[in-house]
């Protein structure tokens, strides 16, 4: 029954073998790769499905509460007057200044560790610590924000401070905007490389008017992932104490980064576990002014790399 | 490299001027509060200024939160900044001086008490409202009207686990139905005082649905006819068609349903619970803290209290809470043991 896997025959000598056999046979691997495709197929279906549910619920209810007085008030024991200024502006603040932090320091690492060291077992054993950093859960970063920055530094920070919240967040993200920057670097041909260093030009210049324009692109989409996901951290920043009701905004001065704050996750934790369903109302708004933040960076990200990449 | 420098320019610049437009943008509308409520220090306090650091209990954060939206509102120099840290981390940052006055759901403990003394720091302990654990059932359940507090010690102590599984378990005319039981978790202070009151120890089994969110827990039992769950009694008020509660025989024969009166008269036993604030006494005397707490305790302001889902102080304790803090009293009056059985008007 396996004429051809048993033995070499003349071509010529003719296949002994049904048609009906290999059609039967095709139809299986094609029934198979259909099979394959169909189960991918409800896989996307079924994490779509999830997202859409949980953006119809939320949308339900936060978008009745929307409105320019929700931006521009501060909480409110009265859920018809209460607003999300504080943490509107509070995660603002933050994540200006977390980008401004990791954007030099994450990018700075990653080129140097890609670009300037030679591959060894100390930048081997880096890179894997690097790899594990970015999969310490986030509380114990707050931990370690607590201790260095609220304490430690407490003569610059002013203990429970933007800055150290800023600071804290910062530390979480760097690993990804490293391993980001490494990659895109990576996937830079070496060949430009070798011809800058062939017409002469030293390492920094290569890099500088070849290689980091080449791979911004992809560089700024790491950044924005890691911004992204520091967007929507809580529990470090509960761990360094960010409050939940502040009545003022931090003054947009150097002092402002010595201010206290709150952020949008937080607002949002405190309003669901309130018993008033108006509560969750309005934690369902927040939700939503949080994901056009998201979204507006994520569209910012595409526009840059859109332009770089030209 | 043109190119890239710019790139950093633009990216630098368009994140400050974004940063700076929202701020813009939303400093217009910081004004909006309006005064409405019990504000009758408004005269004498609009001169102060000075920062109030509250932090502590998230039970007592709603209660915060009001007096210090009000208090704001009165007195603008004043900045009222309120934090969750729950009742322990609370006496933690207070006890290491970070805090100006922390709330608890709990007299503060014998180790807290310890913690405070080794650092130096003395507190003024002020009961300013009273919460009631309510335990609630599905709405279906049509047997479970009253419960004693054995029976809830039979439900829910640590010998139960794997044991008490059935509601004909608990009382032998009740059906022979499953018993779903659902509960915060052990960190939270409400779990404590439950615990303690019931005669558990403050220990309980484990195998029940346990979450940090009272919301989760209305949910559970509001989905489980066989379902039993016990939290504070604003989660019941604002659920009271979803949800039935039970009431409680603190072992007398006469059954105390939950509700404010009962809570506020002291009947609704052993499950009223004062909330507390403790403000630290070194600075009991700052002119914007000492106006911001006899704001918090003054009776024109309990309207508050009751507002945000709890009940506030009788009278006749209120009045004592208040020379407790004019005398700037020190010390707990529990002791570091626990609130059960203890009369507030007696110990003040």
């Amino acid at each position: 029954m396996t004429p051809l896997s048993s033995q070499a025959k003349p071509l010529d000598a003719g296949w002994d073998i049904e048609q009906k056999e290999v059609l039967n046979a095709l139809g299986r691997r094609q029934g198979v790769d259909t099979g394959f495709s169909l189960l991918a197929l409800s896989a996307v279906i079924f994490s779509l499905f999830v997202l859409v549910v949980l953006l119809a619920d939320v949308l339900i209810d936060g978008v009745p509460v929307l409105s320019w007085n929700f931006l521009t008030s501060f909480p409110s024991r009265k859920a018809e007057t209460a607003g999300i200024v504080s943490a509107l502006v509070g995660t603002i603040w933050v994540m200006v200044l977390v980008a401004l932090v990791t954007f030099p320091i994450g990018v700075g690492a990653g080129i140097f560790l890609e670009e300037f060291v030679p591959d060894s077992w100390l930048a081997r054993a880096i890179e894997i610590n690097i790899s594990n950093l970015a999969g310490v859960p986030s509380i114990i970063y707050g931990l370690l924000g607590l201790q260095v920055f609220v304490r430690i530094l407490f003569p610059i920070t002013q203990g429970r401070t933007v800055l150290a919240g800023a600071l804290t967040l910062a530390l979480l993200v760097l690993p990804i905007v490293i391993i980001a920057t490494r990659e895109a670097l990576r996937a830079i041909p070496g060949s430009l490389r070798q011809a800058g260093f062939a017409l002469g030009a030293t390492r920094w210049q290569v890099i500088r008017s070849h290689i980091f324009p080449l791979a911004l692109p992809g560089i700024l989409t790491g950044v924005i992932l890691a911004l992204s996901r520091a967007i929507g951290e809580t529990a470090p920043l509960i761990t360094i104490g960010a409050l939940t009701y502040i009545p003022f905004l931090p003054e947009l001065s150097l002092r402002g980064l010595q201010s206290p704050f709150t952020v949008l996750p937080i607002q949002i934790f405190n309003w669901v576990s309130r018993p008033q369903a108006d509560f969750h109302a309005l934690a369902a708004g927040a939700i939503i002014v949080l994901m056009v933040i998201l979204l507006l960076m994520n569209a910012t990200a595409i526009y840059l790399r859109n332009r770089f990449q030209k | 490299m043109v190119l890239n420098k710019k790139m950093l320019r633009v990216g630098y610049s368009s994140a400050l001027v974004a940063m700076m437009a929202s701020l813009a943008a939303c400093g217009g509308g910081s004004q909006t509060a309006t005064p409405d409520a019990g504000t009758t220090e408004t005269a004498a306090g609009s001169e102060l200024s000075g920062t109030v650091l509250v932090d502590g209990s998230s039970t007592v954060f709603p209660i915060s939160e009001a007096m210090a939206e009000e208090f704001g509102t009165a007195n603008p120099g004043v900045a009222v900044t309120v934090g969750v840290s729950g009742t322990g981390g609370g006496f933690k940052k207070f006890c290491a001086g970070e805090t100006d006055i922390t709330g608890a759901s709990r007299p503060i403990s014998q180790e807290e008490i310890d913690l405070c003394a080794e650092a130096g720091i003395e507190y003024i302990e002020l009961p300013i409202a009273l919460d009631g654990l309510t335990v609630v059932v599905n709405p279906e359940n049509d047997f479970a009207e009253c419960l004693t507090v054995d029976e809830l010690l039979t439900i829910w102590e640590p010998d139960a686990q794997d044991k008490i599984k059935n509601w004909n378990q608990v009382r032998a005319d009740f059906p022979d139905a499953p018993l779903g039981l659902y509960g915060p978790g052990t960190d939270s202070g409400t779990y404590d005082f439950f615990m303690d009151a019931i005669g558990a120890d403050g220990e309980s089994r484990g195998d029940y649905t346990a979450s940090e969110d009272d919301n989760v827990i209305v949910q559970g039992v509001s989905g489980d006819t066989n379902g039993l769950g016990f939290f504070g009694l604003a989660y019941f008020t604002e659920n009271q068609d979803r949800l039935k509660a039970v009431a409680i025989d603190s072992g007398n024969g006469t059954c105390v349903e939950p509700s404010a009166e009962t809570v506020a008269d002291g009947t609704y036993v052993p499950l009223a619970r004062p909330e507390f604030i403790y403000v630290k006494q070194s600075v009991a005397e700052d002119p914007a803290i000492a106006a911001f707490v006899n704001f918090y305790i003054s009776p024109d302001n309990a309207g508050l209290v009751d507002e945000v889902g709890y009940v506030k102080l009788p009278e006749e304790i209120n009045e004592k809470v208040i020379t407790r803090f004019e005398n700037k009293t020190v010390g707990s009056v529990f002791e570091g043991g626990s609130p059960i059985g203890v009369k507030l008007e007696e110990v003040l």
